[in-house]
């Protein structure tokens, strides 16, 4: 649903990112997704595909790394992969976990192509 | 009271406000700039600069979230008749279609701001801000902002709010924290509401949605009430109070603001 509104923010930083570089053109977008970031990453896929229409990033290619989701026990310490809806420690059972990750939602990349002289 | 902060981003100053990323070659020779940004860079700047408006003048904000028709606007009513006389409440609504939650507010004596950007289908922190300049924070102590009614986007947009209250009530069903954890995560107290027709249902559960709760590792403090007969409001107001933020630390951040951006 709000996938539209996330890509056109993005789409912003990327060009900001491409002017200030003196980039023509963006070749691809990197991004870190995590399951609990609440992006459907299919859905921000197809919101890219209608919104980058006219901007820098027209032909560029959306890449993204999905992240799991792991916590960290406040009681025995040691680490678990888990579900989205189960964050609990696999080691002793606590509920008292900290998300290490799986709530991504990070531009962490850009490749650009910069004309090579302008004068 | 904006111009003062200077965060505001425009094409002038924005090079200050974010770098613009480390560039690098790939080793196909292509150009690569690293950048780490959340996807929703501009919001989040924006939800800062609004939790500023807050600190600076005292307010505690309130980002109220739910399903359509969870309670919220009665919820706040039964607030506003508990807490009225004694705090100073303000509302921001995001009924984006109608006026009508506004006017519900309006008619308890407390002023209520309607946000009307079309159906958006959840609330930004630009919207919020827009609507912040309508009031006068000096004159708040609580600010409830009622967010559009939806368990999914609203969860992704910091509003610059202190807290999150999410209201689930008890004809949705108690597993709503399995199926929505983006929401319930976030959610710094959890409002389980209609509990008067409790009786009616029969398999509304509160324990199931606490432990649904604490499995999404999240200690927030949970109120069972109805604003319908005022059962458990108490609780829920008492806990509000005591989320207040002291006046005489606002003025502490009030100087320590002016430093920072002078
Ligand atoms: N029985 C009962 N009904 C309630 C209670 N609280 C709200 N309602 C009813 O539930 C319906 C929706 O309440 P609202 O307060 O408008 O809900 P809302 O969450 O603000 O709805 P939207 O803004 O449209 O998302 C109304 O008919 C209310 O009278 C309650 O405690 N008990
Ligand atoms: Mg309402
Ligand atoms: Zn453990
Ligand atoms: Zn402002
Ligand atoms: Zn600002
Ligand atoms: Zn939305």
């Amino acid at each position: 649903m709000h996938e539209l509104a996330v890509c056109r923010s993005l789409l912003r930083q990327v060009e900001r990112v491409a002017m200030q570089h003196g980039a023509d053109e963006v070749a691809s977008i990197h991004l870190s997704i995590g399951p609990l970031s609440g992006i459907e990453v299919p859905l921000l896929e197809q919101a890219f595909s209608i919104a980058r229409a006219g901007t820098v990033a027209e032909g560029a290619e959306l890449v993204t790394s999905l992240k799991g989701v792991r916590v960290r026990c406040g009681r025995c310490d040691k680490e678990s992969a888990v579900t989205v809806n189960r964050l609990v420690c696999l080691h002793c059972g606590d509920w008292r976990t900290q998300l290490v990750s799986g709530d991504e939602m990070e531009l962490t990349r850009v490749e650009i192509n910069i004309p090579e002289t302008v004068n | 009271m904006c111009d003062t902060c200077g965060c505001n981003v425009t094409p002038g100053n924005e090079n200050l406000v974010q770098a613009g990323g480390k560039l690098a070659s790939t080793s196909s020779g292509r150009d690569s700039v690293e950048v780490l940004h959340g996807l929703l860079h501009e919001n989040d700047h924006q939800a800062q600069h609004n939790r500023e408006h807050f600190e600076r003048h005292g307010v505690l904000a309130i980002n109220l979230m739910s399903s359509p028709g969870s309670g919220k606007t009665r919820l706040l009513e039964a607030t506003i008749d508990d807490l009225g006389r004694d705090k100073r409440i303000a509302v921001v609504e995001g009924d984006l279609e109608t006026e009508r939650d506004a006017m519900r507010i309006r008619e308890k004596g407390v002023p209520a701001i309607q946000i009307t950007t079309g159906s958006a289908c959840h609330l930004d922190a630009h919207m919020v801000h827009d609507a912040l300049h309508r009031l006068d924070l000096d004159a708040v102590d609580i600010l409830f902002i009622e967010n559009v009614g939806n368990l999914v986007c609203p969860a992704s947009f910091d509003l610059g709010q202190q807290l999150n209250v999410v209201l689930l009530s008890v004809t949705e069903g108690d597993d709503k924290p399995a199926k929505y954890p983006v929401m319930f995560r976030a959610a710094d107290a959890v409002v389980i509401s209609k509990v008067d027709l409790l009786p009616y249902l029969g398999d509304f559960e509160p324990d199931r949605a606490r432990r649904h709760l604490r499995e999404l590792a999240n200690a927030a403090s949970l109120f069972e009430l109805s604003a319908q007969t005022g059962e458990g409001l108490g609780a829920w107001c008492s806990w509000l109070l005591a989320q207040i933020p002291q006046r005489d630390q606002a003025a502490v951040g009030e100087r320590s603001f002016t430093v920072t951006s002078a």
